[in-house]
């Protein structure tokens, strides 16, 4: 389907020229057992990847990355390298590791622009897989069931697949285009990935299917379907025109929707990476002042530093230590904010008498995300308080044929929560299935 | 995928990588770690009679700025483990790898007896193929052997033929690239009945001397003694060599292509060129059996890339081209062009047109400007596009009719003698 390219300005993640590609990649030493490869969650192969860019071999390469990670174009941009490969390239004892996150991005470029075909569906099991989700979870269990010869089929509630990586990450650090190619290549297996259908009985628009005809129909099931709306912060106010879940207003920016007017005061709840994009995101549609509030001090944000620097340089103002206590609203619309300081020890405990208004009109909020408990529930899937799904190892839940992967089973606030990590999951879940339906052939 | 399978004189491979007679090829243990790896063959690290006995510190390595081991120099001699130890070895990796090619390198006295009996020991186990080395330039050649018969045709004629009187398998001589021309020794290998040749053997060299010692490097007990080079150093002169070998007529037998091949597009190259095979030991020796995998992937997605079903099809592809001097086209003309989007400034190839060419390109009294080509007077002679840092910033541009061939040749027939 036709998906808006927005952009909302320059990319952040550079382009490396041609010159800067020879060089990066004659530089890579080709290591043995590469911490790199370990710092992967998916495992790339990294040095194989980069040897082959050297070599001119630019498919192999495109092919090393895509194998191990089905997400890896949108990777090259969004993960964070300097946590993972780049933090143990060998290279760091110098603080100039190679810039592989800058070279995975340049061979998944090559193949998207030459419209390489790189994997093959494997031969036919007469097996059904349901994944439900099509993020980077369910993207990647999808594909490599593909692979491994199942009949697969993905249900996927938005107009367009890719999940968060195609609704909830400003286009500027993930241009959409980039996950829908990568649904595509899914897609090029042989996997339907059914739009528009929300599974379980809520449906608010589109189509819905019940969980009971997707097990009586499916020999397996993954679920793979991240988290929901942003909760509520239950203050005063929360009701009011200019009160948005930031994950809404990110999506209605990046589809080219029209987030209405923000005024010139954006304040932003939360520290963690979806309140960096919608704070910058306002940034980039105009709004002269923009400050995230966080309860705590900045070290407990759980954005990554990368992304802090990229927001200060955006202009974005930062203040910690701060809790909104209420919205103050006026003719139904936002018309400010009070907050409250927090104490000095994290433990986000408010201080009486430090309450003040500071000018706000429109209030963006980005404190989490709720569970999809009734779905889980629906799938007969045990769960714990929380809402996270019930998961061994190998991403098999408490029913024999149902795994889970991705956001809903990651604990709140973890860094485990990356588009890398889900997409591991997501092919483990699908190594789970696929011999748990063999075992059943046989 | 295409078909990498390769048939050199009779010896077949699942692919064109074969290691080269040297350290990686020293035991069965590593020669199953390399076919576990991918490798089509190997040429066993040499055999003889009697081990011999090596000296410590063997190896030396030539850096070129930030890149290691461009080239390598090395005064290993063959092996130095018991004959029926190898063989033992040999027959254990052919059970478990059938499809892999085991080539024995051989070397012995220079006798008809002794080579003789050295074949037929070998061929007491299954062998794809015999591999002489007339080739190893240090230590074996002060004791008439190795490089000391690969630089007599006679010898070379000789022992090859005793070789082919006694084996059943094909017989591939290797040669040395310490002679004037190699298409010499190589009509001498075929003369004498061997079934293919395979080249280069390494270089005669030293890597270098330690300026605070002034001792040679390698060193062994503040002695040295010349090497043999190889590794990515020495693949234009082993280039050079395989096309002259491949396209004299009186050479005639097929070609394993050895020295400092070390990816995929430097295979293809040989091949091109006319190997049927290639021989890899530097690049192993610097990265280890896994690059093996690189190296099948690289070629097969190029021959995919362009419709290729079989890598056999490039086989000497590229030697009709290589020719006389006197052949080639005296009209055509190209020029540089410097591309003023990717032009860094640098000023490299102004320099060095302008001290070591021909003065055509001239620098424009703003140094924001880019160094323009004077291309009137512009020889083609490359240099500036070899300097420039920058990838594909200087294009060489034809710039003559292209409906026009004068060659010199044509001007000497021309003159009546």
């Amino acid at each position: 389907m036709a998906f808006p390219s927005v952009s909302l300005g320059p990319p952040i993640a550079k382009r490396l020229s041609r010159m800067d590609v020879q060089i990066e990649a004659n530089r890579c030493l080709n290591c043995y057992d590469a911490p790199c490869i370990r710092a992967c969650p998916t495992g790339i192969d990294v040095p194989r990847f980069i040897g082959r860019i050297a070599t001119g071999d630019l498919l192999g390469s495109a092919r090393t990355i895509m194998d191990a990670n089905p997400v890896g174009a949108s990777c090259a941009r969004v993960c964070p390298t300097s946590q993972l490969c780049e933090g143990a390239c060998v290279y760091n004892a110098d603080e100039n590791p190679i810039r592989i996150g800058d070279l995975q991005r340049y061979a998944t470029d090559w193949a998207i622009r030459e419209n390489a075909v790189l994997f093959e569906a494997g031969p036919p099991t007469g097996k059904r897989v349901a994944v439900i989700g099509s993020g980077p979870a369910g993207l990647a269990a999808a594909r490599d069931l593909a692979r491994m010869g199942h009949a697969v089929v993905v249900f996927e509630r938005d107009a367009a697949p890719g999940g968060l990586d195609t609704y909830g990450i400003v286009p500027f650090r993930l241009p959409a285009e980039i996950a829908l190619w990568e649904a595509d290549q899914v897609r090029a297996l042989g996997v339907e990935i059914r739009t528009g259908v929300t599974v379980g009985a809520h449906a608010a628009i589109g189509e819905s299917i019940a969980p009971e005809a997707i097990l009586a129909e499916f020999d397996a099931v993954v679920i793979a379907v991240g988290m929901g709306s942003v909760p509520r912060l239950g203050i005063e106010g929360e009701d009011a025109a200019g009160v948005w879940d930031a994950l809404d207003f990110i999506r209605i920016a990046k589809s080219g929707g029209d987030v209405g007017v923000l005024g010139d005061n954006v304040a932003i709840i939360g520290g963690g990476n979806t309140a960096i994009d919608a704070a910058t995101c306002s940034r980039r549609l105009g709004v002269p002042a923009v400050t995230m509030y966080y309860r705590r001090g900045a070290e407990r944000m759980t954005a990554y530093d990368f992304e802090l620097e990229f927001a200060k340089v955006e202009g974005v103002e930062f203040r910690t230590f701060t809790l909104p206590k209420r919205i103050v609203v006026e003719n139904g619309r936002v018309a400010g904010l009070e907050i409250v300081s927090t104490a000095p020890d994290n433990s986000a405990r408010p201080l009486a008498g430090t309450e003040r208004v500071v000018a706000a009109d429109t209030v963006i909020l980005a404190i989490g995300q709720t569970r999809h408990v009734a779905l889980l529930d629906a799938f007969g899937v045990t769960h714990d308080v929380n809402g996270i799904a019930a998961v061994d190892d190998a991403m098999r839940t408490n029913r024999p044929n149902v795994y889970a992967a991705g956001d809903c089973m990651f604990t709140p606030g973890g860094v485990d929560a990356m588009v890398v990590e889900a997409a591991q999951r997501g092919k483990v879940a699908a190594r789970s299935a696929d011999l748990f339906l063999r075992a059943e052939v046989r | 995928m295409a078909d990498l399978s390769i048939d050199l004189a009779g010896i077949r491979s699942p692919n064109p990588f074969w290691l080269a007679s040297a350290p990686p090829t020293n035991s069965g243990y590593q020669v199953m770690r390399a076919f576990e790896a991918g490798w089509g063959g190997a040429v066993w690290k040499t055999l003889a009679l009697e081990p011999i006995v090596n000296v410590t510190s063997r190896f030396a390595g030539l850096n070129l700025g930030p890149q290691r081991m461009a080239g390598m120099n090395n005064i290993e001699l063959i092996t130095d483990r018991p004959l029926d130890e190898n063989l033992r070895e040999i027959a254990e990796c052919k059970a478990r790898f059938p499809d892999r090619a085991i080539v024995a390198s051989l070397m012995t006295e220079c006798t008809q007896a002794s080579w003789h009996d050295l074949v037929r020991r070998c061929e007491t186990v299954p062998i794809d193929g015999f591999e002489l080395n007339f080739g190893c330039p240090h230590g074996m050649s002060e004791r008439g052997q190795g490089a000391a018969v690969g630089q007599d045709p006679e010898l070379i004629e000789m022992v090859t033929r005793w070789v082919k009187e006694a084996a059943h398998v094909p017989v591939i001589v290797k040669l040395t690239p310490n002679v004037t021309d190699v298409r010499y020794p190589a009509r001498a290998a075929a003369k004498g009945g061997a079934d293919a040749i395979s080249l280069i053997n390494t270089i005669n060299s030293l890597i270098g001397v330690d300026l605070d010692t002034w001792l040679p490097v390698p060193h062994v007990d503040g002695k040295s003694s010349h090497g043999g080079y190889c590794g990515p150093a020495v693949k234009p002169i082993a280039l050079n060599m395989v096309g002259a070998c491949a396209k004299d007529a009186q050479v005639g037998i097929p070609i394993s292509g050895i020295g400092g091949i070390s990816d995929w597009r430097d295979a293809v190259e040989f091949m091109l060129m006319g190997s049927t095979s290639v021989q890899v030991c530097t690049a192993v020796m610097h990265h280890g059996f896994r690059i093996v995998g690189d190296m099948i992937d690289g070629l097969s997605n190029y021959l995919d890339a362009r419709g290729i079903a079989s890598v056999r099809e490039l086989i000497g592809k590229t030697v009709p081209r290589f020719v006389d001097w006197n052949d080639l086209n005296l009209d055509y003309k190209i020029v540089a062009r410097i591309d003023p989007e990717t032009c860094i400034r640098c000023n490299k190839c102004y320099i060095a047109c302008e001290d070591a060419a021909h003065q055509c390109i001239d620098r424009p009294a703003d140094p924001r400007l880019n160094p323009v080509v004077d291309e009137e007077h512009c020889v083609g002679c490359n240099l500036c596009a070899m300097v420039c840092p920058v990838v594909d910033c200087i294009e060489m541009v034809r710039v003559d009719a292209g409906d026009t061939v004068h060659t010199w040749r044509e001007k000497l027939t021309s003159v009546p003698s």
